[in-house]
């Protein structure tokens, strides 16, 4: 009897251990390690230093800039991803024919790698030829942009080339949560004389409300996490000016290139604390809503 | 909706997916010496698959590794990560669905919250952890990681999915003298398809492409997936970009035949009830 | 119940076997560590590793190689292994402070002295270079090749067309750069999406307004970077920029030579490897010169190889380090790579036209150490240098940009 209520907890255990070692362990380290003196290669001899580490980082000009785009990032990135995703869905979902090819250009996206598409896009975003170059030739002159290389766009044109990638995956989902939604609740609508607009904002976005929360999430930890696009596409600098730099990256460049381990740790601390202050009343109110529900 | 204005949508959005693509394919084609940025948008004078072949064979004598024999590598690594992942993703949204125990809510927020390190972050000790376990430079300990960093999106589809499964179903097998695995067996597994098939394809993806981790934890280059091999096609001073993009291309075939041949299951699967988070 | 457990428990036991039987180690091998994954830096050292192969047959030679843009994903996988206890048996690293700041003030490198003495190196490579290998008098790493980073490559075409001389000081660059833009063309070509381009160029001015003797004293502290010749320097530089394309954030170092050999550009100043990527793409018409105001000058980075403490195969090491620095590993790497001997006896018939050049200059010249490959600054301090150089090439205020570089100096002086 007992071993059967022992069984959930057992069978959840491996994980549980794994996660503990790998994430609540490593977090730990981290925290030590942003608390010494550790930046040089002799980790070993560090001392304690407290917060000395962060007292440089909020100092530094770099930090404070990248704490600004991420910010920009998830903005810019994360309406962007489910405007065109709802959009794109609701096209798809009225197409007759050929739906299957509509789908599969807008996943294709995808399957590409943040490495790959952070090339692409840095050849396509070039200033004197790429998209300018194109939107000239197509009359559309008035577009053109010095994008990531101008400090004033920065991070919004990653966020593009994210938008692209990614904004496939919101596409599919609100895709099969537009087909989730009865038919009958349009034909209530319509009988009740119900605009398109009205159905739309009344009906559709309202039973799309766990779609969206659902995307925002996955779309929220890779905002937090963005790195690879970012080298990728405008260099380990982040471009110029920073104005493409995100912490993932400044953390790196510190603790692999300029060897202060201490100080990348500590980046990497502050950002767990962000995230936490974000996903932590999240989780809670989530899990609230359930034991209640 | 007008079927006119439908159509131009749609196209503009498909041109917008596209356009990338274009640029992707295109440069792959051409030959070195008429690759730039300036002839980007240019078609190739001469259609060539030599960037191909150089991306998959390498070139022996001026040292460059070509993919092919790394691709191999990825199958190795995802095939195991991602079943182990999977299954491991299915047993604990099964439990904390189905299963609470006093604290189950608190583990698996816990276990969401592992989604949000940065993977940079935790190099270093991740390093040191597998060297211990003797798995660091192997692909077992490339596996190994790529597991656990997969246990919190695998659990939260899952748990999500069965959390949607009627009670009764449940009961009426408890009643049949079933266990907590027997149900499993009987009731959970045969509904699990629809997100199997989103777990499966987002993993398959995740990992196949991942770079960070395939750099570090395998340090030898016949041990390396394939996606550290493109990255060593770009040599430090020179770069042929034809043979990148068609080397970027040829790795991603795999990924992209499952979103082609699967896309439709991936949006089933959605529809299914894992969207309900 | 008991199947589960015995289910995980074998699990883990098969990762643990499995993973444990693949981490034996075994002798008879040597681990190269670099970033030479194409091109001809990866054809030299295949080169090397067969003359290693003919001098000691039987030893297997692991080629560890991890490319990204100037190393940067190599050191981060070095890093992370020689802390984990997992060195390679040898690893490519940039001669100079680099090195010794990184590895040896850190107790990871052992001394080559006696095999200095041993090869007759201290004639071979000439005094400048021993000087920036030396640390606390003892030799840490055999240099395998000399890059010089301060030429300037112009367009011999362009130049002829305008009736111009390559600039040998920083006054006669801006008048050159005014009769090319004159002529709608891109006077200077720069490419930083890597940033160590504009740090690059940055050194040169640096040499070209203080000298040689002042530019080595900004590392040893003796020229105040809160001095005027810097600000000098940040002047002319941020004077510079005006010439430049307009997209150097969106290209790489070799697009923008691409605008050199197409004739869109006049010049572009940056290292010898312009010359690998000209040869590669039949440009005929290079033509290059010492950046102006560096003439006698040498600004020298290398990438040399050296001795982990706890290198794994070490008998086997010391033997490819004395084939690294011997006239027959050299001469055999080189004209490959793209670059010349540390060596002075090398042969030049071997070597192409620029590169002959450079083997003249470098007899003669001043050597002084580059900033932004690693030989004069540690990594910290030009991690410094180049926030302060992506900050400056957009905004370009020089009073601002004195005070970060003020202020890594301090920085890097601590501890």
């Amino acid at each position: 009897m007992r071993a059967a209520r022992l069984a959930p907890v057992l069978l959840v255990l491996p994980s549980a251990l794994l996660v503990l070692v790998f994430v609540y362990g490593f977090i730990a380290w981290t925290g030590w390690l942003s608390l010494s003196s550790a930046n040089d290669l002799l980790l070993g001899a560090a001392r304690f230093a407290g917060l000395d580490n962060y007292a440089r980082l909020a100092g530094h000009p770099r930090f404070r800039i990248d704490l600004e785009n991420t910010v920009t990032f998830g903005l810019t990135f994360i309406p962007g991803c489910l405007i065109l995703g709802l959009g794109g869905a609701i096209l798809i979902d009225h197409v007759v024919r050929f739906e299957g090819m509509w789908r599969t250009v807008c996943l294709m996206p995808l399957a590409l790698s943040f490495i790959v598409t952070g090339v692409v896009w840095r050849w396509l975003m070039n200033p004197s030829s790429g998209l300018n170059l194109m939107l000239e030739g197509l009359g559309l002159g008035a577009l053109r942009s010095g994008w990531y290389t101008d400090p004033a766009v920065g991070i919004k044109a990653v966020a593009l080339a994210a938008v692209w990638q990614l904004s496939g995956y919101t596409m599919a989902l609100y895709l099969a949560g537009l087909r989730a939604i009865p038919r009958e609740l349009y034909e209530a609508a319509q009988v009740d004389g119900a605009g398109t607009g009205q159905t739309f904002w009344r009906i559709t976005l309202p039973l799309l409300a766990p779609v969206t929360l659902s995307a925002v999430i996955v779309l929220g930890h890779i905002s937090l996490k963005i790195f690879d696009l970012v080298i990728a596409m405008t260099g380990p600098q982040g471009g110029p000016a920073f104005s493409s730099d995100v912490p993932a990256n400044f953390m790196f460049q510190t603790t692999f290139q300029a060897n202060r381990f201490a100080d990348g740790a500590a980046v990497s601390i502050v950002l767990l604390v962000i995230v936490s202050s974000l996903v932590i009343p999240y989780l809670y109110w989530s899990l609230r809503r359930e034991v209640r529900g | 909706m007008k079927r006119a204005t439908l159509y131009l949508a749609l196209a503009l959005l498909a041109a917008f997916y596209l356009t990338p693509v274009y640029v992707l394919v295109a440069t792959s084609l051409k030959e070195f010496r008429e690759v730039s940025l300036e002839a980007m948008w240019r078609p190739p004078t001469a259609l060539t698959f030599d960037a191909f072949k150089r991306a998959w064979a390498g070139d022996p004598r001026g040292g460059m590794r070509g993919l092919g024999p790394n691709f191999l590598n990825s199958i190795y690594l995802v095939v195991p990560s991602v079943l182990l992942s999977v299954f491991l993703g299915s047993v604990n949204g099964y439990v904390l669905a189905q299963w609470p125990f006093r604290g189950s809510e608190l583990l698996f927020a816990l276990l969401l919250f592992g989604m949000f390190i940065p993977y940079q972050s935790v190099l270093i000790p991740l390093v040191r952890v597998l060297q211990a376990l003797g798995l660091y430079g192997t692909l077992p300990g490339l596996i190994l990681t790529h597991v656990v960093y997969g246990l919190p999106i695998t659990t939260l589809l899952f748990r999500g999915y069965y959390a949607s499964i009627p009670r009764a179903l449940v009961e009426s097998a408890q009643m049949d003298g079933a266990g907590i695995l027997g149900i499993y067996r009987r009731v959970i597994l045969p509904l699990s398809a629809p997100t199997t098939v989103v777990a499966v394809i987002w993993q398959f993806t995740q990992i196949w492409n991942e770079f960070l981790f395939g750099v570090v934890i395998t340090n030898k280059p016949t041990v390396q997936p394939i996606t550290v091999a493109l990255n060593n096609m770009a040599g430090s001073f020179i770069v042929e970009w034809n043979v990148q993009m068609a080397g970027a291309l040829l790795a991603a075939l795999p990924t992209l035949v499952v979103y082609v041949v699967m896309g439709r299951y991936f949006v089933r699967g959605l529809l299914a009830g894992s969207i309900k988070g | 119940m008991r199947r589960l457990i015995t289910g995980w428990v074998l699990t883990a036991a098969f990762a643990l076997a499995a993973g444990g039987a693949w981490a034996q180690g075994q002798a008879g091998k040597l681990e190269i560590f670099s970033w030479w994954t194409t091109g001809g830096e990866a054809a030299g050292l295949l080169k090397l590793f067969e003359l290693d192969r003919q001098q000691h047959p039987g030893v297997e030679i692991i080629n560890a190689t991890v490319a990204g843009g100037a190393g940067q994903n190599a050191k981060a996988v070095l890093k992370t292994r020689m802390l984990g206890g997992d060195p390679p048996d040898s690893f490519q690293v940039h001669m100079g402070r680099e090195l010794i700041d990184t590895w040896v003030t850190t107790g990871f490198m052992e001394p080559l002295d006696a095999m200095f003495k041993e090869a007759g190196w201290e004639k071979a490579f000439p005094p400048g270079v021993l000087e920036l290998l030396r640390h606390d008098g003892a030799y840490y790493s055999v240099p395998a090749n000399i890059h010089r980073a301060n030429v300037l490559w112009y367009n011999r075409k362009v130049f002829q067309g305008t009736g111009l001389q390559p600039p040998r000081t920083v006054d006669e660059f801006f008048q050159v750069a005014d009769k090319l833009k004159a002529a709608g063309l891109t006077p200077l070509a720069l490419g930083d999406n890597g940033i160590w381009a504009s740090t690059h160029l940055f050194e040169t001015v640096l040499i070209g307004t203080l000298g040689a003797d002042g530019y080595r004293a900004l590392w040893t502290g003796k020229t105040d970077w809160n001095g005027p010749g810097v600000k000098k320097a940040l002047e002319s530089m941020a004077r510079m920029l005006a010439y430049v394309n307009s997209d150097h954030a969106a290209r790489s170092w070799d697009q923008a030579n691409e605008l050199v050999i197409q004739g869109k550009a006049g010049m572009t100043i940056m290292g010898d490897w312009v010359d690998a990527d000209n040869l590669a793409k039949g440009f005929k018409d290079a033509g290059w010169a010492a950046a102006p105001g560096n003439t006698g000058v040498y600004d020298a980075l290398s990438d040399s190889f050296g001795l982990p403490k706890k290198a794994p195969h070490r008998k086997e090491t010391l033997d490819w380090l004395r084939l690294v620095g011997s006239k027959e590993g050299q001469e055999a790497f080189n004209p490959l790579k793209g670059s010349i001997c540390a060596r002075t006896d090398c042969d030049p018939k071997l070597f192409g036209p620029y590169l002959q050049w450079a083997m003249e200059q470098w007899k003669k010249d001043a050597i002084v150490p580059s900033l932004a490959h690693g030989a004069a600054a540690k990594e910290s301090w030009a991690a410094a240098i180049n926030d302060a150089m992506s900050l400056f090439v957009t905004q370009k205020d020089v009073a601002q940009t004195q005070k970060l570089l003020v202020q890594a100096a301090a920085d890097a002086a601590k501890k």
